[in-house]
């Protein structure tokens, strides 16, 4: 058996790190060296940030974003384009589209997708209150951008289903060759997908 | 322990960051889980979409133990549904109700008729009647077998019309003909005879979806799968 060679404080502090993305044990003890090496400068203000967010942070009722304001920052942005809705699957996507400034409208945060093996069903996913929001004239267009699964892309057809009844148009992400891929390294399905939904060049 | 086999991909669900327990159909291990490793690279995620064909070797030091797979792509289908709705049902409802067989037990007939499936997924003429027989094979293999051999009540072998919701047993229309309204209609593809129309492959659904039920959802307190529904719906619309 190891010798403990740290008090309880500082284990827990290695063992919560460690339940972080990206971190194992080591890289763990590593970070909280760092902290302990630099605790007023990035210690002290990092556990004041994170107590903050915990107090403050709560999922948007209007979009199912994340974040301190409800409704949160990017629905209350009376700069972005009211008429388009972009639908994604988790807050992480809706953060990736955003780094790419893909688009300028409001998001939907599903917080999911259906799948039959789950057992995830329409009524666990935030797809009642996409229904309502696109009801609404200013709303022209919703874009669906899941992932491109199986399971992504039947909560797609599911959600286009469900819209039918509002008058937008409604439109998905392109499948095909990524930038920078080689064809040879594609499997068919994306090549054949690719092919499909070639276009005029 | 290790053995090499080809298989369908039924799910994959993360395991960490990197990794995968992937669970896949093969004709001699039957419904099997396994830990890929990298599972969630881009180079694996299209791979390990349900319904895709692959090459596995399976690895562990016990036959008890979870063990981990090496994938290698056979035949990806699965990004060929992506685009239509029926098909994808159809696909997500075939790999979900794997999830009723029991694990490591070989279904022979279930995989072969899975890849029939499968590889007929492009074809809008067969698969749904395909699909109708598979569920009907899964009732078959797991002992809940519709015996549509002769008429339960007469035993005449022509003119089955309807199914015993009872007795799992064809009923011949003459002697099904007073209780025509709690039997179950019996489309006579199943019976090996013409071509299925669209009501046909409907009534096929509702028949095996009653026992599926029955049989083995109901007694797990499970629900059959939405796609399911969703499947039946859009080939009413169709």
């Amino acid at each position: 058996m190891s010798r403990r060679v740290t008090g309880t404080e500082i284990e827990r502090m290695i063992q919560l790190l460690a339940k972080l993305p990206g971190l194992g044990p080591r890289s763990a003890r590593r970070a909280a060296l760092y902290l302990i090496n630099n605790r007023e400068k990035i210690m002290a203000p990092l556990a004041s940030a994170l107590g903050d967010a915990y107090e403050k942070v709560s999922v948007c009722s209007t979009c199912g974003n994340v974040d301190t304001l409800n409704p949160c920052t990017l629905c209350q942005d009376a700069a972005r384009d009211q008429s388009i809705i972009c639908v994604v699957e988790e807050a992480g996507d809706l953060w990736a589209l955003e780094r790419a400034s893909a688009t300028s409208g409001l998001y939907h945060v599903l917080g999911g997708t259906l799948s039959a093996i789950e057992g995830i069903r329409p009524q666990d996913l935030n797809i009642k209150g996409l229904i309502e929001r696109a009801d609404v004239d200013t709303v022209n267009e919703v874009i669906i951008a899941v992932n491109a699964t199986i399971d992504g892309q039947t909560t797609a057809h599911y959600i286009t289903e469900q819209l039918k009844s509002c008058n937008v148009k409604v439109s998905r992400l392109a499948h095909g060759v990524p930038v920078g891929g080689e064809l040879d390294y594609l499997d068919e399905g994306t090549l054949a997908a690719a092919i499909k939904a070639r276009r005029p060049f | 322990m290790e053995w090499r086999e080809e298989a369908v991909v039924l799910g994959a669900r993360r395991h960490g960051e990197t990794s995968a327990i992937v669970e896949v159909l093969t004709r001699d291990h039957g419904r099997h889980a396994g830990l890929v490793r990298s599972g969630r690279s881009k180079r694996m995620r299209p791979v390990l979409q349900q319904g895709n064909i692959v090459e596995v070797t399976w690895r562990a030091r016990l036959e008890e133990h979870l063990g981990s797979y090496t994938i290698e792509p056979v035949s990806l289908k699965s990004a060929l549904v992506m685009d239509e709705p029926v098909r994808l049902a159809g696909l997500t409802t075939m790999t979900a109700l794997c999830a009723l067989l029991p694990e490591r037990e070989p279904h022979p007939a279930i995989y072969d008729a899975t890849k029939l499936i499968i590889s007929n997924i492009e074809n809008d003429d067969i698969w749904p009647a395909l699909l109708v027989r598979w569920e009907a094979g899964l009732l078959d293999s797991l002992g809940f077998g519709i015996d549509l051999s002769c008429c339960a009540a007469t035993g005449q072998t022509s003119d089955l019309v309807y199914v015993s919701p009872k007795s799992s047993r064809a009923v011949s229309a003459v002697a099904g003909e007073p209780y025509k309204a709690r039997l179950l209609p019996l489309p006579a593809f199943l019976l090996g005879r013409g071509m299925a129309s669209t009501s046909d492959i409907v009534d096929g659904f509702a028949l095996t979806g009653y026992f599926l039920h029955r049989h083995l959802s109901a007694p797990r307190d499970i629900e059959l799968p939405d796609s399911r529904e969703r499947l039946i719906e859009y080939l009413k619309v169709k």
